[in-house]
């Protein structure tokens, strides 16, 4: 199969199957990304496992992105790849303040970590994580670190005597 | 017939650890024996050429460490011989970057070693933060534990953590060997 | 007291192992539920070495972030680099020269190298063959010496630039790698000798920690620890990147998935990757190692002390960096630890908006439980030492 096909069957197949869930789609240096709503994620994910041309039994990654004066601020990406296919995917959600996103623990048990790194450093809540508590960061620490709004070298406290002044 | 005791049974001298050291402290021989010059200097001696640094690696300047350990570069002809256990050592080497998370497991370890000890801080982010000014790193190891040594490097090479090391013995030579007697530092 | 032992009943209790314990390879912190001797549950803490990786790319110029990959796998910081150089260069559709594209194959390979053995060393320190750490540093410590004549560090390179190499691969550099390639094989044997057919390292190492290739997919494993189940995924073979498809190499893997396969696999890994540096070094056409791209590629150091326009191309370069064009790409290598994959947002400016590390010893990190449940405690070092994380990455 040469490139063009294996994209073409990653777009058509997903808005095909899910026209109203799909709100965007973007193609950029060979890499497939769709833009999809939030209370779809879970059926497209459980479809993306068991299609027979998609196969996608390998979630690589889990990341937040903030984009902070926009809104919805947050996104939430997915990256995923198919071992025997050898085809790969990117899915994304937006994702308001405050708000949660269906977690895929469910679907492949490795976004366990994941998905508390993304919790950990912007506060997106992932419903029905099992084990939702912050992985980096010891627990008592206030804020998310990766927001745009957090500063760089953290608060000024005893162990860092450069950090910004909290008001 | 009447049973003699034991006079050492007897004597307060080996009762406890505390009527040791007092006798100790007070006697004027023990004095005169710890302030002569040659008993300092095979004090020092002893102490200086018996390094133990303790094995405890946070990142990067860690695996420099090992290296100077093993095979090529072989700190144990110095007499360092690297420990697992912070109650065996006399030195720690803080190797690689602190963050605030494990500062107080390292405050802890410090604290667990027995004195006298010392601590080298080796490489950038050990000595001041390094390259990661971020909002999880410490600024320096000094704001957790008094450090002796520093080697800038980022990682510092084998041969430069070595230095260190020599650095530390000149230290340790210059050194009055009673200095817990005089910093008043008991075990009571 | 009754003879029978079944009436001798143990409480659960929780058992911390680290964040300072000799063989959990830096700042682990294990917390081990455990039922007598039997490991119940063994949960672990990480963030230990957090150190804000990607909150400090996002306030770098893009060629301002190099040395810090350097800092994630410090074991092997060449793959590294050419993860995140990759990532930029796919974000700029950037095509680099061909001599650039070779030595950047024998870097990687050699940081392979470098890595697997001090993996191999440590795991067989933590197993008590202490001879095999001293072997595996000395045959490091050539390796070391290569990249010190390549590039002036031993351990944080920062060779890789965006549009190909610092410096250029001279004929020294060459000779070197191919008296490593000489040397090596026959100190590999005598590895073999000692460690593969040792008793003590058989039990200790065989039928531990296994672990299915359905399991470890979902729980999302890669790398080395992932061929040991049987699963045959590597990304140089399945999506070549840079020139692995001109390679003639076999891809390893194991049957049963336990530690013993994970061993033998790096250590069949690291053979293959010295056949992929000879063919490297035979094939290598002449050059330049980088793009000919003044705002991308800094000028030679002696220029810039002696020319003036060097020396404003050089400032221009340092303070300004370069524009990547607005989009998102996510590029990924296989490093000896697995999938490392570099995901970046660009908003059209000089620094990334995002940047996202996927950490392969983050990812293989999930799988200490699923490996250990039932185990004793003993075989937890052998299982953290099998999957080789290294903590600069894992917490970034
Ligand atoms: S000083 Fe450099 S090499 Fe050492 S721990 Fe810090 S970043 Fe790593």
């Amino acid at each position: 199969m040469t490139p063009v096909d294996k994209a073409h069957i990653l777009v058509n197949k997903i808005q095909d199957n899910f026209r109203h869930d799909v709100i965007s789609t973007v193609v950029f240096r060979g890499e497939v990304t769709h833009i999809i709503e939030k209370n779809a994620l879970k059926a497209v994910c459980n479809f993306l496992k068991d299609d027979n041309d998609l196969r996608m039994n390998c979630l690589v990654d889990v990341a937040g992105v903030d984009y902070s004066p926009s809104s919805p601020r947050f996104e939430v990406v997915y990256h995923l790849y198919s071992i025997s296919k050898k085809h790969r995917l990117r899915l994304k959600v937006k994702v308001g303040e405050g708000e949660g996103v269906p977690s895929v623990t469910g679907i492949w048990s490795g976004a366990d970590w994941p998905e508390r790194e993304a919790y950990d450093m912007f506060g997106i809540v992932f419903e029905g994580h099992p084990n939702l508590k912050r992985i980096y960061m010891p627990e008592e620490w206030e804020g998310h670190p990766l927001r745009k709004d957090y500063p760089l070298r953290g608060y000024k406290d005893r162990y860092n005597p450069y950090g910004v002044e909290k008001e | 017939m009447i049973l003699r005791k034991n006079p050492i049974e007897e004597s307060v001298l080996f009762t406890s650890l505390e009527n040791i050291a007092d006798a100790l402290r007070n006697n004027s021989i023990v004095n005169s024996i710890r302030e002569n010059p040659v008993t300092e200097y095979v004090v020092n001696w002893g102490r200086a050429g018996a390094i133990w640094p303790m094995t405890f690696g946070l990142a990067c300047c860690a695996i420099e460490m090992i290296a100077a350990g093993c095979s090529r570069f072989d700190t144990d002809r110095f007499g360092i011989v690297f420990r697992p256990s912070p109650r065996q050592s006399d030195v720690m080497v803080v190797a690689g970057t602190m963050t605030k998370k494990i500062a107080p497991a390292v405050k802890r370890l410090y604290d667990q070693m027995p004195e006298p000890r010392w601590v080298i801080a080796q490489g950038g982010c050990a000595s001041a933060g390094g390259p990661y000014n971020t909002y999880s790193v410490v600024q320096g190891t000094d704001l957790v534990v008094p450090v002796d040594v520093y080697i800038p490097g980022c990682p510092p090479r084998p041969e430069a953590l070595m230095f260190g090391f020599l650095q530390l013995m000149e230290k340790i030579r210059s050194e009055n060997p009673a200095m817990l007697t005089q910093r008043k530092i008991t075990y009571k | 007291m009754t003879e029978n032992n079944d009436l001798i009943t143990t409480k659960e209790f929780t058992l911390h192992m680290g964040p300072q314990h000799p063989s959990t390879h830096g700042v682990l912190h294990l917390v081990l539920e455990m039922q007598g001797e039997t490991i119940l549950k063994a949960e672990p803490d990480i963030g230990y070495l957090h150190r804000g990786t990607e909150k400090i790319a996002e306030n770098l110029l893009y060629h301002q972030f190099v040395p810090y990959t350097d800092r994630l796998d410090y074991m092997s910081a060449m793959s590294n680099n050419l993860a995140y150089v990759m990532a930029v260069e796919k974000l700029m559709g950037l095509e680099i020269p061909e001599r650039a594209k070779y030595i950047r194959v024998i870097a990687a390979e050699l940081s392979r190298i470098a890595g697997h053995l001090l993996c191999i060393g440590a795991w067989a320190l933590d197993l008590g063959a202490m001879t095999i750490l001293l072997y595996a540093m000395r045959e490091r410590e050539v390796v070391l010496d290569i990249f010190e004549q390549l590039c002036g560090a031993r351990m944080t390179l920062s060779y890789l630039r965006v549009g190909g190499v610092r410096y250029e691969f001279t004929r020294e550099c060459k000779e070197s790698v191919e008296r490593l390639l000489e040397l090596f094989p026959a100190r590999f044997d005598e590895y073999d000798a000692i460690l593969t057919g040792n008793r003590v390292w058989l039990d200790r190492n065989k039928g531990v920690g296994v672990l299915s290739g359905q399991e470890a997919i979902d729980l999302g494993l890669s790398g080395p620890a992932l061929r040991a189940s049987g699963v045959k995924w590597d990304i140089r073979k399945d999506e070549p990147y840079l020139i692995y498809d001109r390679f003639d190499f076999d891809v390893p893997i194991g049957a049963n998935g336990d530690c013993y396969d994970r061993y033998i696999v790096r250590f069949a890994e690291i053979r293959q990757a010295m056949r992929i540096i000879t063919q490297a070094l035979k094939d290598m056409p002449d050059g330049p190692f980088a793009v000919d791209m003044p705002q991308i590629v800094p000028p030679p150091k002696p220029d810039v002390y002696k020319n003036m326009e060097a020396l404003i191309h050089h400032f221009k370069y340092v303070s300004h960096g370069f524009k990547c064009p607005k989009g998102e790409v996510y590029s990924s290598i296989e490093s000896p630890k697995g999938e490392l994959g570099v995901y970046i947002v660009s908003d059209g400016g000089e620094k990334p908006w995002r940047l996202k590390i996927r950490a392969p010893s983050f990812m293989n990190l999930q799988t200490i439980n699923a490996m250990s449940k039932g185990r004793y405690l003993a075989d937890v070092i052998a299982i953290v030492s099998s999957l080789d994380p290294v903590f600069g990455e894992c917490d970034k």
